[in-house]
């Protein structure tokens, strides 16, 4: 090994005088001080978002409990349980019920057109495409939403695709009795409660494919042996044993699903006609009318309904794998 | 390599007042001695007084004193837990004491952050800076020292030189088998030229040549650079090769501290007879009859010899009688497994100087006799406390008790 | 990243199944094609299918259109600033939680996640009515706020996952080295987080020009892009023009994450360490 020069080589001579500077004498205590820097850390952050948003959130329940005096249009701010009593009006609850109702459609909707993808994707793909098909059913998710609502009203439109659709293959009778239905129907499918069940289910479904694949993914393969090996067809094979461990991954992806159509605005206010869901009623109470506690009671109801859905998930296994 | 006794390094430390001018923790001034006692003892590197680390209810490290000379080869032995990687860690200044007192050639470091100290590590996993090519990784210390880009890289080569991986300056670490990131960890933290070298047990990843080739290029490493290096390990045999002197910890407190011929030879505790090399345990009425005294001893299997039934004893020397029960042929030695006659059994170890396989294998239930030097039976104690907190003394005073 | 996986034998999907899968993927993409062909439509206010014309007319009626630069410039804008303040906060947030166990750890990850977590409409009118409490105005600055409260748990996220990524000897190793914290986080911390960085900045940028419902409750008179998409639905002139501005913004909103994705993919193991 050659003699290296190490020891004689010189470094800067280190002063004896050099002062550390500030900053060095500053680093030194810190260190000696990691929770203060822990502290330091968080403060920004932490207070912006407690007095900013969680104080909001606070003041959203807080408000709920107040009324709107009809007569002189202010809030009066004492405890009561008036609004909520307003909440439970015919015509409020109507809002509630129908907003919840379109998510649990759209909910089964999605799992029913996703589940055969995510099957696909779990049992069939081999990896490279399994790959590309996640990337596949999560680009529609990046594009954006407003847009994809957009193209519903395109598509919808009277005159649009589905509209020439029907008149090439003569179902345009159908389709006119479908808009006739009391319910679901309206003037057209780009202004129909249908067509609102159409765009939700289109644009939540990314959310619905992958828990399921998931969930498929970790059925170990033994199992299906297992059961073919003890004499099940394929059918049932499905039925009992792939379909009930598949579930959980359904009823995670349901959360989205679910959740996404109690909260949404736009959907109904672009496709839907003018029965109101909860949305578009938050919106609408608390502006012109400025009756903040009853939006403030709207809002409170998809949490409340969100929370006791999470819960049932929960019970039906839906966040075991996490 | 090994030295047979403990005096302090022939080439003397600089003196005193040299060693406070080179700390630059600022306020001290020219000649001040605050902490060495007197002026011609030469000052240890790293000096621990009573120190113990807490965490929570657990005692990483239980009351240890101990110094370590400038310039010498120090290891720490023991096995995992046993608070010899916390007092590295102690040295370094990622942690601090939780009582006592570290002098860093007697200057006080409590308080003092890893990047005031004129120590440096070379860790267990290296910890190259993954983003950096390996002539950077090697010349960080000197580029936060605000050092010349020219010159800083110039030094970095000279280290890559040192550490025999000219030419690798603009790989990045990824590109590197273990061995070499192993030593562009060494040559980073040389390039600061400290004082003091902490090595956490930096051959564990290493396949067993390589470790062996790597020992003996640290070791000539650390003559020519002349700074002190301490060593932590769980490898016994690491220990004994590499180290001027060694101390050997358990669950926090120090064993025995001295040069490995003391530790091996002179064990003074049960412990370190078990941990360093194998050992025999003897005890009881047995052991008092052949020594005179009462406790528990230890004798080295290679220490014992295998004669006849009926050979002679000398004086000087134990003699029991027993019959082999089992005959293991290593190549380069013979282990034999005896019981003795009156209880317990004894592993004796015989090189195979004369003798084949078929020959030492024919020993089995053969009776003999067992004869060793009564000097090669050491009093290895029973688990008493004045063992444990003895005070080891700057660079000399015998580490074997009893 | 690439296994060499043992060739399974994998069962042949039945014709059915792939039929099906075929269709619903056509269903996911076919609404991007609508809007692309639409815009290249000659008709003024009409779906009409088949289009009675092609004409790239609207691209220049959008340019000249007098509403929608500001829309998008504001739209920017409050992408931009938004993104800087998840960064900011989003590191910080990071850092702490990595570095130390402290009470009510797990408790910041769930806070952060909130505003996320929570459907648009109660964020939006949280905010609105806290905004309102303040006494603060409606403007560029409120949208800003309401953005940069779910921007910052993708910055955070990110920006964890790369910490626990780190080994902690580095950190010691920089330090022991001479370097002190502030040298440390800009030699050894900062070049590793880089990447994370950059991905939850494209990620809070696109999430940010994307978001539509609690833009609508924190702003005053000012319309963001999405926004004024919106109100384009219910008037019926120039309609083209608002699937050329449609295309334009999902290449914004996709690019970013698509590249976010990239960069994140795949950024290899620690080099160094010695197992």
């Amino acid at each position: 090994m050659s003699q290296t020069t190490l020891t004689q080589a010189p470094l800067p001579e280190r002063s004896h005088k050099e002062t550390r500077s500030l900053v060095q004498r500053l680093a030194t205590f810190l260190y000696g001080h990691p929770r203060l820097v822990t502290a330091l850390l968080l403060a920004p952050p932490l207070l912006s978002f407690i007095v900013l948003y969680l104080g909001s959130l606070v003041a959203l329940l807080i408000q709920s409990f107040f009324h709107l005096d009809n007569f002189t249009g202010r809030v009066v701010r004492e405890f009561t349980f008036q609004t909520y009593a307003d909440l439970l009006s015919p015509a409020n609850m109507d809002i509630v019920l129908r907003t919840a109702g379109m998510a649990a459609m759209v909910t089964v909707a999605d799992a029913l057109l996703a589940f055969p993808l995510a099957y696909f994707m779990a049992r069939y793909a081999s990896p490279r495409v399994r790959m590309l098909l996640t990337l596949g059913v999560v680009m529609p998710l990046w594009a954006s939403y407003i847009v994809r609502v957009y193209s519903w009203k395109l598509i919808l439109a009277k005159e649009g695709i589905i509209g020439w659709f029907f008149a090439q293959t003569g179902l345009t009778g159908l389709l006119d009795g479908i808009l006739g239905l009391p319910v679901i129907g309206g003037p057209s499918l780009s202004v129909s409660p249908l067509g609102a069940f159409i765009a939700f289910t289109y644009v939540w479904l990314p959310y619905m494919v992958l828990p399921i694949v998931a969930a498929l993914e970790r059925v170990p393969g033994s199992l299906i042996e297992a059961s073919g090996d003890l004499g099940a067809n394929s059918r049932q094979t499905f039925r009992h044993v792939i379909l009930p461990l598949a579930f959980p991954g359904v009823v995670a992806g349901s959360i989205f699903t679910f959740s996404l159509t109690l909260g949404d605005f736009v959907v109904p206010g672009a496709l839907g006609n003018s029965s109101l869901f909860i949305g578009q009623a938050v919106l609408a109470y608390q502006g012109t009318s400025g009756n903040i506690p009853l939006a403030a009671a709207f809002a409170v109801v998809p949490i409340v309904i969100m929370a006791v859905y999470l819960l049932l998930a929960r019970r039906l296994g839906a966040f075991d794998a996490f | 390599m090994q030295r047979a006794t403990d005096e302090p390094p022939t080439d003397e430390p600089p003196t005193m007042d040299m060693d406070t001018r080179r700390r630059t923790t600022g306020d001290r001034a020219e000649g001040e001695s605050a902490s060495v006692v007197e002026n011609k003892t030469p000052v240890p590197a790293v000096s621990f007084h009573n120190v113990s680390k807490r965490f929570g209810d657990v005692h990483a490290v239980d009351n240890v004193s101990l110094d370590i000379q400038d310039g010498e080869f120090f290891s720490m032995l023991g096995p995992s837990g046993s608070g010899k990687t916390t007092c590295l860690r102690l040295i370094a200044g990622f942690e601090q004491p939780t009582s006592g007192s570290i002098r860093l050639h007697g200057i006080e470091a409590a308080g003092l952050p890893p990047f005031e100290r004129d120590v440096n590590t070379v860790f267990q996993d290296y910890a190259l800076f993954p983003h950096m090519s390996v002539l950077e990784n090697v010349a960080y210390g000197l580029m936060i020292k605000k050092v010349p880009r020219r010159e800083r890289l110039k030094t970095a080569n000279e280290m890559l030189d040192l550490v025999r991986l000219p030419g690798m300056g603009q790989r990045k670490p990824s590109q590197l088998s273990g061995g070499q990131r192993q030593r562009v960890a060494l040559a980073r933290s040389l390039v600061n030229h400290p004082r003091v070298l902490l090595l956490d047990e930096p051959l564990g990843a290493l396949d067993f040549k390589l470790r062996e080739q790597m020992q003996i290029e640290l070791k000539s490493i650390q003559k020519q650079v002349g700074i002190t290096f301490v060593y932590v390990t769980h490898d016994q045999q690491e220990a004994l090769t590499m180290s001027d002197r060694l101390v050997v910890f358990n669950l926090g407190r120090i064993e025995q501290l001295g040069t490995p011929s003391d530790i091996y030879e002179r064990p003074a505790t049960e412990f370190v007879a078990g941990f360093v090399g194998v050992s025999n345990l003897v005890s009881g009425p047995l052991a008092e009859q052949m020594s005179g005294v009462s406790g528990t001893f230890s004798i080295r299997p290679e220490k014992i010899h295998l004669a006849a039934a009926s050979a002679a004893v000398q004086p000087g020397y134990c003699c029991v009688q027993g019959s082999v029960r089992d005959v293991v042929y290593l190549g380069m030695y013979t282990r034999y497994l005896v019981d003795v006659d009156g209880g317990g059994d004894l592993t004796v170890v015989e090189q195979n100087l004369h003798t084949t396989s078929m020959n030492v294998l024919a020993a089995k239930g053969n009776r003999v006799s067992l004869l060793w030097a009564r000097e090669h039976m050491r009093l290895v104690g029973s688990e008493t406390g004045d063992q444990r907190t003895a005070n080891y003394s700057i660079g000399q005073g015998q580490s074997e008790h009893g | 990243m690439r296994s060499r996986s043992i060739p399974e034998s994998r069962p042949k999907a039945p014709g059915l199944l792939v039929a099906t899968v075929v269709l619903v993927l056509l269903f996911l993409y076919c609404p991007f094609g609508v809007i692309v062909l639409y815009a290249f439509t000659t008709e003024d206010s009409a779906f009409t299918f088949p289009p009675p014309g092609l004409t790239l007319d609207w691209f220049g009626t959008a340019w000249n259109r007098a509403d929608i630069w500001p829309a998008l410039s504001l739209s920017l804008q409050v992408a931009s600033i938004a993104t800087i303040i998840a960064l900011v906060l989003g590191t910080l947030s990071a850092a702490a939680v990595h570095r130390a166990k402290f009470f009510g750890r797990d408790v910041i990850s769930l806070i952060l996640l909130l505003p996320i977590a929570l459907p648009g409409i109660v964020t939006g009118i949280a905010l609105r009515s806290g905004m309102h409490l303040l006494g603060l105005d409606f403007s560029v600055w409120t949208i800003i706020i309401g953005h940069s409260t779910f921007c910052v748990v993708v910055v955070y996220n990110n920006v964890l996952a790369r910490y626990k990524r780190m080994s902690n000897s580095q950190l010691e190793a920089s330090m022991d080295l001479g370097a002190n914290n502030f040298q440390t986080f800009r030699h050894v911390v900062l070049p590793v987080l880089a990447t994370a960085l950059v991905a939850g900045g494209m990620l809070s940028f696109a999430l940010s020009f994307d978001e539509i419902i609690v833009t609508t409750f924190t702003a005053g008179q000012q319309e963001t892009l999405p926004i004024w998409i919106f109100t384009q639905l219910t008037k019926p002139r120039q309609r083209p023009v608002t699937n050329v501005v449609a295309i334009f913004v999902i290449a914004i909103t996709v690019l970013p994450i698509l590249l976010a994705n990239r960069i994140t993919r795949g950024t290899g193991g620690v080099a160094g360490t010695g197992r």
